[in-house]
């Protein structure tokens, strides 16, 4: 891939998040005060290139929809900047907001939710070239043509409804409404988690040649580990609200430094039943962001030799451990925090590098 | 070989619908033996969980199973036992796992009165006997604090302790089959390792067989011995696992098989099925695959394939078993430019 032939010719990124923050109020009855938050995203930060993909994974209930939607203004951030192409898209009024729009364009998960059933194909399609006065009349029936054909559908499916088309075809539909309005930079929230496997092969396909052809940046939101590794130039990892691994996705999938991410990725059944696999497995849940752990979010859970009382006492910052390589974890060397910090906070094992074998294939 | 605990002897299920009648299942035979983990695979539509729910005789109208339809189980034939009968073997002698935990448990019950009414239901104890038993197979399947939890409701619980409930449930009556729906589909992938270890670990103990329906290719690598996959209401293909994942015959595995995306894995471009899977109402004549498959030629759109053997336990409803010479004139035929559709 051109990773780095990309990074070298755009230096600045497209967007720019900084100390994304959203903290849900949970309130008891129907005028009480707040009892306490659900830290959804807590301090997030990471750039997008333009033309890059930048891939977000995580379980549950980690942060990485909302990390989305704040993006759009679809939630409002609770602290955070969102920086696109040097605009501060937090500032911005609703009708401002509405302008950029065109630029900023989202892929959902559920073809079928998603669309409209009372609109037709060509009526989805043309909203957007509408609002944003781009296109009218004839000018806008070709357009919709080309688009369709675009994203390998039938340019006569204009007129027929999204209930005809299956799940592969539906979620062409959206892409396609999504491309109307020439964005530069796509949200995708697990665009393709609920197509079948022969399906989401085309769709994966078709977003990566459209990529390509049009130089679009995306933010692809997916659980599915192998789907984004696959797709995405560069991957970071959330946990209870929080990046705690960024990276270029070689790096990240050959070499995962964060105990996390090391357990996640061994998780990943492997599609060779002569694997000999070493599986790295995490007791218990993910605890509950209302009420997350001190210091590390994962030191409850964590596998690392050398886990220590420190972890529960030091916020990990997110620190580069390998050029491009961010990773949140103080016992994995090197690291900002010093020995003797740790020791202070009752730290009693020195940082080691650890380095579970996650596969080996044959 | 001793007698298969399962045998299903050209299985047809079909729904009759407002458009017409929908073949879901159509004409299947496959055997579980005892102690065995069989896989069955497919994508949406293709029948498996039709197939499931036949077994335990859960298809509910305008589904039937067809005359002439054989499950031998026990030396019964599930498919013509009257449901006082069948009430007396589901969930003692062959039992379910769900895929949804939340819509397979009764949200106003606490979780080991659910367990326990298992028990109950088929006389198999007291009231503080069944109560008992619950607790204890809270603690087999790696509940923490069981006797805590069992009076606990299901919303109380997380997904992956939803799904560890469902598999209590499943298993307190020691069944001989387990068939489990996805069951892990639902959850998240460190979470689902645990469940599958959990599977693998009370099979050993208990010898329970299962059949495990998937869609997941590497969830049956890791878990079977035997693999099914199905394509329009069809077995396609059958294979002991290394053999499926090593030389798959059937057009169909091979294209399942290049379009998935694989942890540590060249990031080249996937290959695709073109076109998406057909109505259950109209399943294309002939080989069932003919109009997505790369090698097909006009013997497949006129003469439909039976299972032709291929090894040892590898059977494939291909005619390239026939003419293999078909696929060596095709280089790379799974690599189809841009997924067209339709």
């Amino acid at each position: 891939m051109s990773v780095t032939a990309r990074a070298a010719v755009a230096t600045k990124p497209l967007v720019s998040v900084r100390g994304l923050t959203k903290h849900f109020p949970i309130k008891k009855g129907l005028f009480g005060k707040p009892s306490g938050y659900v830290r959804a995203v807590d301090g997030v930060s990471f750039d997008v290139m333009p033309g890059e993909t930048l891939g977000l994974v995580g379980e549950s209930g980690c942060g990485k929809s909302t990390t989305g939607r704040m993006i759009l203004r679809l939630i409002e951030p609770t602290a955070g900047s969102v920086e696109f192409d040097g605009i501060n898209l937090v500032a911005l009024n609703s009708s401002e907001m509405r302008k950029l729009r065109r630029r900023i364009q989202v892929i959902f998960q559920d073809p079928f939710s998603s669309l409209n059933p009372r609109m037709s194909v060509g009526g989805i399609i043309r909203e957007g070239l509408t609002i944003h006065k781009l296109a009218e009349g004839e000018a806008a029936d070709a357009r919709v043509r080309q688009l369709l054909e675009e994203v390998g559908l039938r340019s006569e499916y204009a007129s027929r409804y999204p209930h005809e088309f299956s799940g592969g075809q539906r979620q062409r539909i959206g892409i396609a409404r999504a491309l109307a309005v020439e964005p530069s930079f796509i949200v995708c929230d697990e665009p393709v988690s609920a197509l079948d496997v022969s399906v989401q092969a085309q769709v994966i396909n078709l977003m990566q040649d459209l990529q390509r052809h049009r130089g679009l940046a995306y933010l692809f939101i997916a659980h599915d580990l192998s789907v984004v590794e696959h797709i995405a130039d560069r991957v970071a990892v959330m946990y209870l609200g929080k990046i705690v691994e960024l990276a270029n996705a070689t790096d990240l999938y050959r070499e995962p430094l964060m105990p996390y991410t090391q357990a996640l990725l061994s998780a990943v059944p492997v599609a060779d039943p002569t694997a000999k696999k070493s599986r790295l497995m995490l007791s218990g849940d993910v605890p509950s962001p209302a009420n997350p752990p001190s210091g590390c979010v994962f030191h409850p859970r964590c596998p690392h030799p050398a886990k220590d009382a420190a972890c529960a006492a030091i916020v990990p910052p997110l620190e580069e451990k390998a050029p491009g390589h961010w990773v949140a974890c103080i016992k994995q060397p090197p690291t900002s925090v010093e020995w003797s910090v740790q020791q202070a906070a009752g730290g009693t094992k020195p940082p080691v590098r650890s380095l579970p074998v996650v596969t080996t294939q044959t | 070989m001793a007698e298969p605990l399962l045998r299903v002897r050209d299985l047809r299920t079909y729904f009759y619908t407002e458009n017409g009648v929908a073949r879901a299942v159509d004409g299947i035979s496959f055997e579980i033996g005892a102690g065995e983990t069989v896989g069955l695979v497919g994508e949406s539509g293709c029948g498996k969980s039709v197939t499931a729910l036949s077994v335990l005789r859960l298809v509910r109208p305008p589904g039937r199973i067809e005359q002439g339809s054989e499950l031998i189980f026990d030396g019964k034939n599930l498919a013509t036992l009257d449901e006082r009968e069948m009430r007396a073997i589901r969930g003692a002698r062959v039992s379910m796992v769900f895929q949804e935990p939340m819509t397979a448990l009764n949200p106003v019950f606490t979780v080991g009165d659910q367990i326990a009414e298992v028990v109950r239901v088929h006389n198999a104890g007291s009231k503080q006997d069944a109560w008992a038993r619950a607790v204890q197979m809270l603690e087999t399947v790696g509940i923490p604090s069981p006797e805590q939890r069992a009076t606990e409701y299901p919303h109380q619980l997380s997904g992956g302790m939803r799904q560890r409930v469902v598999i209590a449930m499943a298993l307190i009556m020691n069944p001989a089959l387990v068939i489990a729906d996805e069951p892990t589909t639902a959850l998240d992938v460190t979470i689902q390792a645990q469940i599958l270890e959990l599977l693998r670990d009370l099979q050993q103990r208990f010898g329970t067989s299962i059949l495990l329906i998937t869609h997941d290719l590497g969830v049956v690598a890791e878990t079977v011995s035997r693999v099914i996959v199905m394509y329009g209401g069809e077995i396609v293909e059958e294979a002991p696992v290394n053999h499926l994942f090593a030389r798959a015959h059937h057009p169909y595995t091979e294209g399942l098989l290049n379009a998935m995306p694989r942890v540590g894995h060249e990031r080249e471009r996937l290959a695709t099925i073109p076109g998406s899977v057909p109505p259950p109402t109209n399943w294309p004549a002939a080989c069932r695959f003919h109009d997505r498959c790369p090698y097909a030629w006009e013997r497949c759109a006129t003469e439909h394939p039976p299972l032709y053997p291929i090894a040892k336990g590898h059977v494939s409803r291909c005619h390239l078993a026939d003419e293999p010479k078909r696929r060596a004139e095709k280089h790379d035929p799974l690599v189809v430019a841009r997924g067209a559709s339709t």
